[in-house]
């Protein structure tokens, strides 16, 4: 175990603690859910605002991410080329997704490998739940994989006596505080070292007064490890599964995945029917930019490719459809598919990152959560499409190049055209003041509003879903500069850096335009 | 109608109609900055690795880099080690193995990345319940970039094969980086040329 703040990996940032509060801020818990209502996202929202040492630890923790991101890409010349390479070679996968899926069947069967198909969630887990029982297998160890959640894995086998063991430090906290993850990547970015130290103390008997984060760390590891090498089944989720071999990617830092599939005797990878690549050379591009995307480190410190079972091992793919191929036919939404789950769009979102993941209610938050959350439950998230300041910072920092701001506003048609207008306008108008309402959070909707205004196609700035566009307000002509982004570039005029020429270039603090 | 039926039903009615044609795969060059076994040691410090300097001979530089290794299990020919691979019933094990020494398919000088296969190391877990891991990487086997690597006929050869890039690593709790995460703590490459 070492410490280096010089380093530049795995999900490492913002290596500064903040120090320990007296008295102690209670950790703001996510969206109040019930049934199918739906989700108040300001509401929470506006209770993690009013929680300024995890809201500023959040915020700041995610933004170094997203800088850290901005650094990879300036080194590397052909990024928009990749960007643009994955992006179609996503959609082109996507058209033909029934041919590559059928090759990937056929590959992956040729290698030994047994391959299941779940219509939905409660089919996924009845699979796996099936398999393990074919086995007497009683205690499976995972990795993160936001499907499994999406199916609400967990709870399912809990209720057929099956102990799930989350590996992953993040999931694994979250599991042991009984919360779903707040992020895509790192799922428990928005509780403070002081959190971690009372949940590990509750649950698995450490000192509640040592939140040194090696500790706590250290500790998980040792716990889990017995566990790890005595679990009958080990299960994964996949990043990307190639048609022209038949093998899956899984890409993470902490090497649970791993242990999780190479240690016991049977491996479970879930994957959604979405993963699909056409060929190996075609990794080549997604791996250089999914980390630097999500971490802004050049890789995951493992990335692995299992093709097939070891000798006298068994492995298992279960291929999750789950709503995929109905939006697969939807005209406006289906390009939502060729989301890899880096968490770009999210870091860099101002209402995520001073909300926090648990504030939308759903498995998936932030900008793509935005556009997923709907086409699973368009009652229960039609409020989720305002949490948003429309800037188009997502999109320009996808990878794949979705169009997630536009597709944002196309929900908040959908859903202005199917709920009372009364509605729409009175949960569009909360979103926005709760993030106008903390002088934090105000000034970076302030520079993302006026950066909107160079990216947004006009209508969107025009019609009156825009809480910027009330009736009778101009659209203001936008500064190249805001004084706060001015003074975060400078130091407050201490590094005298000269603000890049080109109009096109935005700011000196979010250089994400193009 | 089966879930298999079902599904591929639905998406062959639902794929997007369009011209949307795979594009070739264009491997862009890598900047190696004129030393291509520098930029890969270079890289693997940025992830976390290191070099382990072998002079007197890959024994004597592990015993030094780690005097209290009770457990050393070694995958190559160049180091003895005193667990041996060949005789392991389960993956499990491996857990008490305080170094483990394999030898790399390649490596990858855009991310200081190496390239184990389930052929060379014997036992998959070995890399994994390790507390250290030493990789010998022959410098003529160092590619420039992860898209030159994934041209490479391995991947359609093994089961199983993994792109390690410096050791296990964590940021989960308030981003503080911790190495030795769930895997090894450390991994140092030993730059020794193919017998
Ligand atoms: S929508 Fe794009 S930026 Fe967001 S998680 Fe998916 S791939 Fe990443």
């Amino acid at each position: 175990m070492s410490l280096n703040h010089h380093l530049r990996h795995a999900e490492a940032a913002s290596p500064e603690a903040i120090p320990d509060q007296q008295p102690r801020e209670p950790q703001p818990r996510g969206a109040k859910v019930h049934g199918n209502h739906p989700v108040d996202h300001d509401e929470a929202a506006a209770r993690f605002i009013a929680a300024p040492h995890h809201e500023h630890m959040h915020d700041s923790r995610l933004w170094d991410l997203r800088q850290q991101r901005d650094a990879q890409m300036h080194g590397i010349e052909e990024w928009e080329e990749l960007r643009e390479h994955a992006s179609r070679v996503k959609s082109h996968t996507l058209a033909n997704l029934g041919d590559y899926l059928e090759q990937f069947t056929a590959a992956a069967q040729a290698n030994g490998v047994h391959v299941h198909w779940a219509r939905d969630a409660a089919e996924h887990n009845q699979i796996v739940h099936s398999i393990m029982s074919d086995h007497g297998a009683r205690s499976l160890i995972k990795s993160k994989s936001m499907l499994t959640e999406e199916c609400g894995f967990r709870e399912y086998m809990a209720g057929v006596g099956i102990e799930v063991i989350e590996t992953d430090l993040g999931e694994r906290i979250q599991q042991l505080d009984d919360e779903p993850p707040s992020h895509i990547v790192v799922p428990a970015t928005h509780k403070l070292r002081t959190d971690v130290a009372q949940v590990f103390a509750r649950t698995l008997g450490t000192d509640p007064n040592n939140s040194e984060v090696h500790y706590l760390a250290e500790q998980q590891r040792e716990k889990t490890r017995p566990l790890i090498l005595q679990a009958d089944v080990g299960m994964t989720g996949a990043n990307f599964a190639i048609a022209e071999n038949g093998a899956i990617a899984v890409c993470t830092n902490e090497g649970n995945a791993d242990l999780s599939a190479n240690v016991p005797p049977l491996h479970i990878a879930s994957i959604g029917i979405e993963k699909i690549i056409p060929r190996v050379a075609d990794l080549g591009v997604f791996i250089r930019l999914l980390s630097r995307s999500a971490l802004g480190s050049p890789i995951t410190q493992y990335t692995s490719h299992f093709r097939g079972p070891r000798p006298g091992a068994e492995m298992h793919f279960v291929m999750v459809d789950n709503g995929r191929s109905e939006r697969l036919g939807d005209e406006t939404f289906w390009s939502s598919l060729k989301c890899i789950r880096c968490s770009a769009c999210m870091n860099t979102c101002p209402v995520f990152r001073r909300s926090g993941g648990l504030s939308y209610g759903a498995t998936y938050s932030g900008p793509i959560g935005l556009i997923l959350d709907p086409t699973m439950n368009r009652r229960k998230y039609s409020k989720l499409p305002y949490a948003s300041t429309l800037n188009g910072s997502c999109t320009n920092v996808c990878p794949v190049k979705i169009n997630i701001h536009e597709q944002i506003f196309e929900w908040r048609k959908v859903m202005a055209s199917e709920h009372q207008p009364a509605v729409a306008e009175r949960a569009m108008m909360k979103a926005a003041g709760v993030v106008l309402s903390n002088p934090r959070a105000y000034r970076a909707a302030v520079a993302g509003a006026d950066r909107a205004l160079r990216v947004l196609p006009q209508f969107a700035v025009d019609i009156p879903l825009n809480p910027w566009a009330t009736p009778g307000r101009e659209t203001p002509q936008a500064p190249r500069e805001t004084f706060h982004e001015w003074y975060r570039r400078t130091d407050g005029g201490r590094i005298d850096t000269e603000l890049p020429a080109s109009g096109e270039d935005g700011s000196g603090t979010e250089e994400d335009q193009g | 109608m089966s879930a298999r039926e079902e599904i591929m039903a639905a998406v062959r009615a639902n794929q997007p109609a369009g011209d949307f044609p795979l594009p070739e795969t264009v491997v862009f060059p890598m900047d190696e900055r004129g030393n291509r076994t520098e930029f890969f040691l270079h890289n693997l410090g940025v992830m976390g690795g290191s070099e382990l300097y072998v002079v007197d001979g890959l024994e004597s530089a592990v015993q030094s880099a780690f005097p209290d290794a009770a457990v050393i299990a070694s995958a190559v020919p160049e180091l003895q080690g005193n667990r041996d691979l060949s005789t392991v019933a389960e993956q499990a094990d491996l857990h008490d193995v305080d170094v483990a020494v394999v030898r790399a398919v390649l490596a990858v000088g855009e991310t200081g990345s190496v390239l184990l296969a389930d052929s060379d190391i014997v036992v998959n877990s070995l890399v994994y319940l390790a507390q250290h891991l030493v990789v010998l990487v022959d410098p003529d086997d160092i590619v420039p970039g992860l898209q030159d690597a994934y041209l490479s006929p391995e991947f359609q050869q093994h089961a199983y094969l993994a792109f390690h890039s410096g050791p296990s690593a964590t940021a989960d709790i308030e981003g503080v980086l911790i190495h030795g995460a769930q895997g090894v703590r450390t991994l140092q490459v030993a730059l020794i040329p193919r017998s």
